[in-house]
């Protein structure tokens, strides 16, 4: 789930100027499930803008923006309404407003800011986070990732600033990473793990490779044209 | 070899202190209290390198300027704030200007200090960091060439690399791995943070009695009671037992330099056994050096 919060109606008016005329379109996937979005967002939404002097040509709500086939059909419906628009105010997370700019032909303007819930998830939200560097060393942390739960991504074993109550000294909310993988090096038996010397990162990992680019695992339009430029060598 | 590495293979019980440049150009007051009260009596003193995460004026600058006035530096070096192009870079520099003795250092995050919206760095943390100045030393450095061989060093630099320990803190046994793997990386010598207790010091130096590296004890000079029960309460891994709260609060105003000395002076005398040096840290009170140093019977 991407998490998001709605931005401050001054915010977005002033991201509307030189908009008279705005199409809403929000979305009915992570919005819904953090509150933020759905159709008591878009009537006062709508009650905003008009008091702010603009008038709204259409509203639209996709159960995924991000799905952009989807995106296309239900808006091919509002042809008309979207042509009437100087700009989409689009409530959904930062890709669902870069996904429907990438399929309308008008200003897609963010009505929400996307939060940070720290590195990758996985689809069902939960408490592990994965920041995807591509140089998995949990094996020797006792399973737990250390560039998430540190608040250093340190490598090498805690910093000096563990509280007393195993919390970490950027906030007393906030547990030690490395006081967590110590107690369960320590519960495992295996403390002589933290003896391992870590390399420091390779950040050529952090950006997507060109080989990844062309494939499925980087967006699956890149896949389904693949498909039909294989087809008829299989044939 | 600097001053410091050689009076410590000396097996000399040895005395650093430090100075924090200042937020902004005027460096005159923090020079003339080094002249003043650490040249003579100290073997070499700490350059903190923005220390708390709070801007100031730059380490490599202050301690080129103490060799300028004749006084041994050490280059404090965080990691907080540079990548490890940067680090290596003013490592390489420090050496050409005359630094030798380098202290790795994590560094505290930036929501310690007074530019929270920073963005942090770690690109390489205080292991990696000792890792590189003995990679530099041997010539070398941490990229690789197009063929993927090491890169040369056209001259290698030369450092009495340090580090730092939190003895006393929630977690000794992390603490003295982390030492150990500092040691391995190529550590020389420690400084460790505060310490106001010399029987968990004690313990702590039993623990880590195999790693051949000389420790210096932290020394944070305690200006008030108040300050005494601010690091209880916000400084990790620092336990200021309630005797030596009592002390200070029992002191007339005028009487607290004088009693502060004298609990440095007493910790140093109690741990000099124990341990191969101190790092006094006086946070402005430098003029107290000589008294402590007198106190500890040194
Ligand atoms: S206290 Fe723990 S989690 Fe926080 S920065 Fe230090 S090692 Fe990382």
């Amino acid at each position: 789930m991407n998490a998001t919060e709605r931005k401050p109606i001054e915010e977005i008016i002033q991201s509307l100027e030189g908009a008279e005329t705005v199409f809403i379109l929000g979305c009915k996937g992570c919005p819904i499930g953090c509150d933020t979005g759905g159709q008591p967002w878009v009537d006062e939404l709508t009650g905003a803008l008009e008091g702010a002097g603009k008038s709204v040509s259409g509203e639209a709500l996709v159960d995924m923006i991000c799905n952009k086939a989807v995106v296309g059909i239900k808006l091919g419906r509002a042809v008309l309404q979207l042509k009437q628009a100087d700009a989409i105010l689009v409530g959904s997370c930062g890709v669902g407003v870069q996904a429907t700019g990438n399929i309308v032909a008008r200003r897609a303007v963010p009505a929400m800011d996307t939060v940070c819930m720290g590195d990758y998830q996985g689809l069902f939200p939960s408490a592990e986070r994965c920041a995807e560097c591509g140089e998995c060393m949990i094996a020797y942390t006792g399973g737990l990732c250390p560039i998430t739960l540190c608040a250093k991504s340190l490598v090498n074993g805690t910093c000096g600033g563990t509280q007393d109550d195993g919390s970490c000294e950027v906030s007393p909310e906030r547990p030690c990473g490395w006081q967590l993988i110590f107690e369960r090096l320590e519960k495992l038996g295996r403390l002589e793990d933290l003896m391992r010397y870590a390399a420091a990162k390779d950040y050529r990992n952090r950006d997507i490779t060109d080989a990844n680019r062309r494939t499925i695992r980087w967006a699956l339009e890149v896949s389904q044209e693949e498909e039909k430029e294989a087809e008829p060598i299989e044939k | 070899m600097s001053k410091l590495q050689e009076r410590l293979a000396a097996g000399e019980f040895v005395v650093t202190g430090e100075i924090g440049p200042p937020k902004g150009t005027n460096i005159a007051p923090v020079l003339h209290e080094a002249e003043e009260y650490l040249k003579d009596t100290v073997v070499a003193v700490n350059v903190t390198d923005i220390q708390t995460a709070v801007m100031r004026n730059g380490s490599m600058a202050l301690c080129h300027m103490l060799i300028d006035r004749g006084i041994e530096p050490v280059y404090q070096m965080v990691c907080r704030d540079r990548n490890r192009l940067a680090l290596q870079s003013d490592l390489l520099s420090a050496a050409v200007l005359g630094i030798e003795n380098v202290l790795s250092l994590t560094g505290d995050h930036v929501v310690m200090g007074d530019h929270q919206d920073a963005k942090p760095v770690y690109d390489l943390d205080s292991v990696g960091l000792l890792k590189a100045m003995t990679i530099l030393e041997e010539g070398s450095d941490l990229g690789r060439d197009m063929k993927g061989n090491p890169n040369a060093l056209d001259g290698a630099p030369t450092f009495f690399k340090g580090c730092c320990v939190t003895p006393c803190g929630a977690n000794p046994e992390a603490q003295a791995i982390k030492l150990e793997k500092k040691v391995e990386a190529g550590a020389q010598f420690v400084q460790t943070q505060a310490v106001y207790d010399p029987k968990t010091f004690e313990t702590f130096m039993k623990r880590v009695e195999h790693l051949d590296v000389p420790i210096l004890v932290g020394i944070v000079m305690l200006k008030s009671a108040g300050m005494a029960k601010y690091m209880n309460r916000s400084v990790p891994g620092v336990q200021v037992p309630k005797n030596l709260i009592k002390l200070l609060s029992d002191a007339a105003r005028g009487d607290r330099e004088k009693v502060s000395t004298e609990i440095c002076g007493n910790l140093i005398s109690e741990m000099k056994d124990i341990c191969q040096g101190a790092h006094l840290m006086t946070l402005g009170w430098d003029h107290c050096v000589p008294d402590i140093i007198e106190a500890a019977g040194l």
